[in-house]
């Protein structure tokens, strides 16, 4: 993509236009929003503030439309051809969170192991270690190596027996992209049900949920550039005709009498009480920004500033890059620098005006693995050019002055 | 090293030289502390004796504030009681949640004053105050 293309994507963010002296660089926490994303959430209030599948009036029925439609956004965006199966959530941490209470209660018995990956965040483990004491489950792992890749020479060993195999796509931490299709492969073939996190996943790769071989895919709207508190949980039809709800209250049932009632369809069946309209029509919004630009070239633009990053910041003195091979990154660049600690670096980029992460990123686990209390990270989005990389190198040689003397 | 109004001359000196950093034999005390957010852990240990801090020391694993202050506190404790102790916290403690300016330090608070541009930065504070609050902790068991 072009420095000109980039350019003009950058107008369309108006946070970047309201602080242009901003370098943000913490788009894996939570990006920022194209204009779209903010009209939408905007005009609902403004034009169609009603409340959904409830109302007779015309105006309940545009706000309905929006809502349908914002789910077939998100759909196309991932590649899912039965939009029923595209079900609305708070977010990542949510939809894992409804699979943990509904299928892991279902299926998951005492004694059965269930495979996590030593990447996860704590979204994607917390309730996995909950649900295996609440079954009496027993949790295994696949380690990861130092640069963020996957161990997994010793995997059909770990599968067997397993009910569930639960992933990140990319590592939030290095950046690392798993082999998500030889995973799902080599866990449905032993028989495990597959759950990928795709909270760092979607916002970065083109995804065609139904040929990557998962059974759920989890991810939130604020970090593919739609609202906080939104997200999706993708699954297949007869899993989530098994399933059974997970909230109950308005919209999600058919008919309630006093003593039981029956329940709605898919997708509503997991969508009870009034949701996050605006929000969800901000999603949507931001599924449509995506699939305009073309998640390849997002992945293009996103790939040449990694090559760039990597080059630039390598050939600081004492810079060193914790990550995959380039042809396995995405997003995320994890570091650290002369020694000094992540979070003196994180204070002395602000200084500069410049946003990264520093710490443990929700990873805690992961950190105590390889050794570390912390990383600095500096994380991508499409509206990032090479200009945000090198006023990066310049503040990191900036911060390195005083700490100079000191350490080194 | 240049002059910066976070990261004073002698917060770096303490950082990259820390005193009382290490394990005491058989402390009285002992307390972990850690900073959830951030990752930022530290141990405090003291040995007490007649109601006064023989020695002190401290481990850990964070930013050179949390480390300098770590290190300062070890090093100023020695030889104190512990309510003197209690109150040189509680006034520390006060000081770096006072984001006036133009309230001189208190004198007692001695070479802690290097931490006071800490109080401009409100997310870093946590990281001065771990290892007083670990100690707070430490002299719970104490009353
Ligand atoms: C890999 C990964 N999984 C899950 C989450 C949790 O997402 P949310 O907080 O939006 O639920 C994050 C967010 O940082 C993430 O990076």
């Amino acid at each position: 993509m072009s420095v000109k293309v980039e350019l003009s994507r950058r107008s369309d963010f108006p946070l970047l236009e309201n602080q242009p002296e901003l370098v943000y660089l913490d788009s894996a926490a939570t990006s920022l929003k194209p204009r779209s994303v903010l009209e939408a959430e905007r005009s609902y209030y403004e034009e169609c503030c009603a409340n959904i599948h409830r109302g007779l009036y015309r105006m309940s029925e545009e706000a309905t439309r929006r809502y349908e439609e914002a789910r077939h956004s998100v759909a196309r965006l991932i590649g899912a051809s039965d939009p029923d199966c595209c079900i609305w959530t708070s977010g990542t941490t949510d939809a894992i969170n409804l699979v943990a209470y509904t299928w892991g209660e279902q299926n998951i018995l005492p004694g059965d192991p269930i495979v996590l990956t030593g990447l996860e965040h704590h979204s994607n483990l917390v309730p996995w270690q909950n649900l295996a004491t609440r079954q009496q489950a027993r949790l295994r792992w696949i380690e990861p190596r130092p640069d963020g890749t996957l161990e997994l020479d010793n995997l059909d060993e770990l599968l067997e027996g397993a009910r569930l195999v639960a992933f990140t796509w990319v590592s939030n931490v290095f950046g690392s992209i798993s082999p998500v299709q030889e995973i799902c492969r080599r866990a449905r073939a032993a028989g495990a049900t597959v759950l990928l996190d795709a909270a760092q996943g979607v916002p970065h790769l083109p995804c065609a949920v139904e040929e990557m071989g998962c059974d759920f895919m989890a991810f939130s709207g604020h970090k593919m550039l739609g609202p906080t508190g939104t997200g999706m949980l993708w699954s297949r039809r007869e899993l989530l005709e098994a399933m059974p709800p997970f909230r109950f209250g308005g919209d999600m049932i058919r008919e309630v009498w006093r003593d039981r009632c029956t329940f709605n369809e898919l997708p509503f069946k997991f969508e009870a009480g009034t949701p996050n309209i605006a929000g969800v029509l901000g999603m949507g919004a931001a599924a449509d920004y995506l699939l305009d630009v073309g998640m390849a070239n997002v992945r293009a633009h996103e790939l040449d500033l990694l090559t760039y990053a990597r080059e630039c910041l390598g050939s600081l003195e004492g810079f060193e890059l914790l990550g995959p091979p380039l042809d396995q990154h995405s997003g995320a660049l994890s570091f650290v620098y002369r020694g000094i600690h992540p979070h003196d670096l994180a204070t002395l980029l602000d200084r500069e005006n410049i946003c990264i992460r520093a710490g443990h990123h929700c990873c805690q686990p992961l950190m105590r693995r390889i050794g570390m209390s912390g990383t600095a990270r500096a994380s991508l989005s499409l509206y990032n050019i090479r200009a945000d990389i090198d006023r990066l190198a310049v503040a990191l040689e900036k911060a390195s002055q005083v700490f100079k003397g000191v350490l080194f | 090293m240049i002059s910066d109004d976070l990261y004073r001359e002698i917060i770096l000196e303490h950082y990259a030289h820390p005193r009382c950093k290490g394990k005491l034999e058989a402390p009285t005390f002992r307390q972990d502390g850690v900073n959830p957010t951030c990752g930022d852990a530290v141990t405090v240990e003291l040995d007490v004796k007649d109601n006064r801090v023989v020695r002190a020391a401290f481990e850990g694993v964070g930013c050179s504030i949390s480390l300098a202050s770590a290190s300062m506190l070890t090093s100023l404790i020695e030889g104190k009681t512990l309510d003197e102790v209690r109150e040189l916290a509680a006034t520390f403690k006060k000081r770096m949640l006072n984001r006036n300016d133009a309230e001189p330090c208190p004198e007692q608070l001695g070479e802690l004053e290097a931490l006071d541009g800490v109080r401009q930065y409100p997310v870093r504070v946590k990281c001065a105050l771990l290892a007083w609050n670990t100690l707070l902790g430490a002299l719970e068991e104490a009353l």
